[in-house]
């Protein structure tokens, strides 16, 4: 019980805690992209920029203006998806007539633009933002110390994905939402206004984003290009998940910080490869992702 | 005067008064000038071959064609320029020719999907008294169905919108006959209840069953009308016009 293959237990719970932690990153950010995906049918690469603005605008809000972490979590998801929903009004809906890989270019473009716009005006070191108070310490479990704050990030993920999780498969307006991802004309020959539930996805899809990145900015630090290094792992995620499915990000998201913390346990030189060698098998073995429906 | 106006005016506007509708897909022009008109309560079809332009008609009607051109008036609205969801809203309801369950929802997810667009539609009971057999399946995902069940629940649920102008396109097709027997007693028990209906059918057997008066439609253009009581007098030419 207490040595696993030789493996101290704090060391394996300490990494299976990071795993979590990252875990509840990975499912946050995963699951907007599914929900954008599922509507919008784009890949929106804007994703990991609009996670480093949650983290920035939380640290302008509370530098700025001293509003804190709390109200940061709530009024930085809405006002990045605000801007979310800006963007896909002048830009993103004039694309539609298109193929999906315009979508994907003037994300990317975006990223690339957004990313440049705080590189300039703050610079790469990185910017800190403290542990709200009531979060500072940290539990002592008798395995291991649980930090206060690592243990809400968890939490705070848990609940909202499952929060959304619910909202579309449990609810009236996620029925309009699920129907308008099958067959979006006759959802609107029902008299559903489905060019307006499109720009509300996006921006929730993007308020989710920001809502991961003021959970990340007291644990990393606020710098640029904390979305371009993450995104990438989490494309990886949703690739494995399956395009679109929302259970699927959320247990792939978790599963795959699990995997990738129990790697740095047990074979740390594999820990930064392991889940693109999963989504390649994945890919091999059942292309639409685990979770994926194949058409 | 204007009360000779008020008397004479609704009676002779019909309901629905379609005129030089054209429409295409793409570049390809498929309706040539359709010209029909629907007075409120009656049951009316459109019957021609497979590649008429029956459906491309409702979809142009509804708004779901992209390029249409003409006029389409309902209710003294015309409606060409309008999107689908104004046209919903305006009072008509759509059942697909592919009936377009989505199997993402349950039957009752299904079932109550389209939003109200006025005042008097059927209440959820009513519609689930008229379908018995999806009032046990609905927590079952839609598509689960089979193919009549499927056809009901795609009735059912534009029934409860308020919408009285009903565009049903081969409600029948592929069905077993009894099923087809159940879906006529169906429309004749909405035709009872007012609501006026367009039903594009190749089954003429059924459409003389409960329509008004039958419309044949042709490349893209409407060819002839046959009022119900005269189809058997009519029977040679209806044969020649659908190629049975
Ligand atoms: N999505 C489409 N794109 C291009 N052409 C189409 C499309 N749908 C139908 N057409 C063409 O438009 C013409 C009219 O088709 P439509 O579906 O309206 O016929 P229909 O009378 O409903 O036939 P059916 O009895 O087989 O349902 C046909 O020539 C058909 O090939
Ligand atoms: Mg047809």
């Amino acid at each position: 019980m207490f040595e696993l293959l030789g493996i101290p237990p704090q060391a394996l719970f300490g990494q299976l805690l990071l795993g979590l932690i990252n875990g509840s990153f990975y499912a946050l950010l995963s699951l907007g992209l599914a929900v954008i995906f599922g509507l919008l049918n784009i890949i929106n690469f804007s994703h990991g920029a609009q996670y480093m603005m949650g983290a920035f605008v939380a640290w302008m809000l509370m530098t700025y203006a001293g509003i804190n972490y709390w109200w940061a979590l709530l009024l930085v998801p809405i006002i990045v998806g605000a801007s979310g929903v800006v963007i896909e009004r002048l830009m993103i809906s004039r694309l539609y007539h298109l193929d999906h890989l315009y979508g994907l270019l003037l994300t990317f473009g975006l990223a690339l633009i957004i990313q440049g716009l705080f590189r300039n005006r703050f610079g790469v070191s990185g910017l800190p933002y403290a542990i709200p108070a009531e979060l500072t310490g940290a539990q002592n479990l008798g395995f291991m110390f649980l930090p206060n704050y690592r243990g809400w990030v968890v939490v705070a993920s848990v609940v909202v994905c499952f929060g959304t999780w619910f909202a579309i498969e449990r609810t009236r307006l996620g029925a309009c939402l699920r129907a308008a991802t099958e067959n979006p004309t006759l959802v609107g020959a029902f008299g559903i206004n489905v060019p307006r539930m499109i720009t509300l996805t996006y921006g929730f899809g993007v308020g989710l984003a920001a809502f991961a990145g003021v959970l990340a900015a007291p644990i990393y630090s606020v710098n640029p290009n904390m979305g371009a290094d993450l995104i990438i792992v989490v494309f990886a995620v949703v690739v494995i998940g399956g395009m679109g499915s929302i259970l699927g990000a959320i247990v792939t998201g978790f599963g795959l910080g699990i995997v990738e913390g129990l790697t740095k346990v047990f074979y740390p030189e594999g820990s930064a490869v392991v889940i693109f060698v999963i989504m390649a098998l994945v890919l091999l073995v059942k292309p639409a992702g685990l979770f994926g429906r194949t058409a | 005067m204007s009360e000779a106006m008020a008397m004479t005016e609704p009676a002779t506007a019909p309901f629905l008064s379609v005129r030089d509708l054209e429409g295409w897909y793409d570049e390809s022009h498929v309706l040539h000038g359709v010209d029909f008109d629907v007075n409120a309560g009656e049951v009316v079809t459109l019957l021609g071959r497979n590649g008429a332009g029956k459906t491309t008609t409702l979809r142009a009607i509804m708004g779901t064609l992209a390029k249409r051109r003409g006029s389409v008036r309902f209710n003294g609205r015309e409606l060409i320029d309008l999107p689908p969801r104004a046209i919903a809203r305006a009072g008509i309801a759509f059942c697909p020719e592919e009936r377009g369950i989505f199997s993402s929802l349950s039957v009752e997810e299904n079932l109550m999907l389209p939003p109200t667009v006025s005042q008097g539609g059927l209440s959820r009971e009513d519609v689930l008294a008229m379908f018995p057999n999806l009032k046990e399946r609905l927590s079952s995902q839609g598509t689960k169905l089979s193919g009549g069940e499927q056809q009901m629940l795609a009735i059912a649920r534009i029934l409860r919108t308020g919408a009285k102008f009903l565009l049903l396109d081969e409600p029948t097709e592929g069905l077993a006959p009894v099923i087809v027997q159940q879906i006529g007693r169906t429309l004749s028990e909405l035709k009872s209840r007012g609501f006026t209906i367009v039903l594009v059918e190749q089954n003429f057997r059924f459409a003389a069953s409960i329509a008004d008066r039958h419309y044949v439609v042709e490349q893209g253009r409407v060819i002839d009308m046959i009022p119900n009581e005269e189809l058997e007098a009519n029977i040679g030419k209806l044969h020649a016009y659908l190629g049975v």
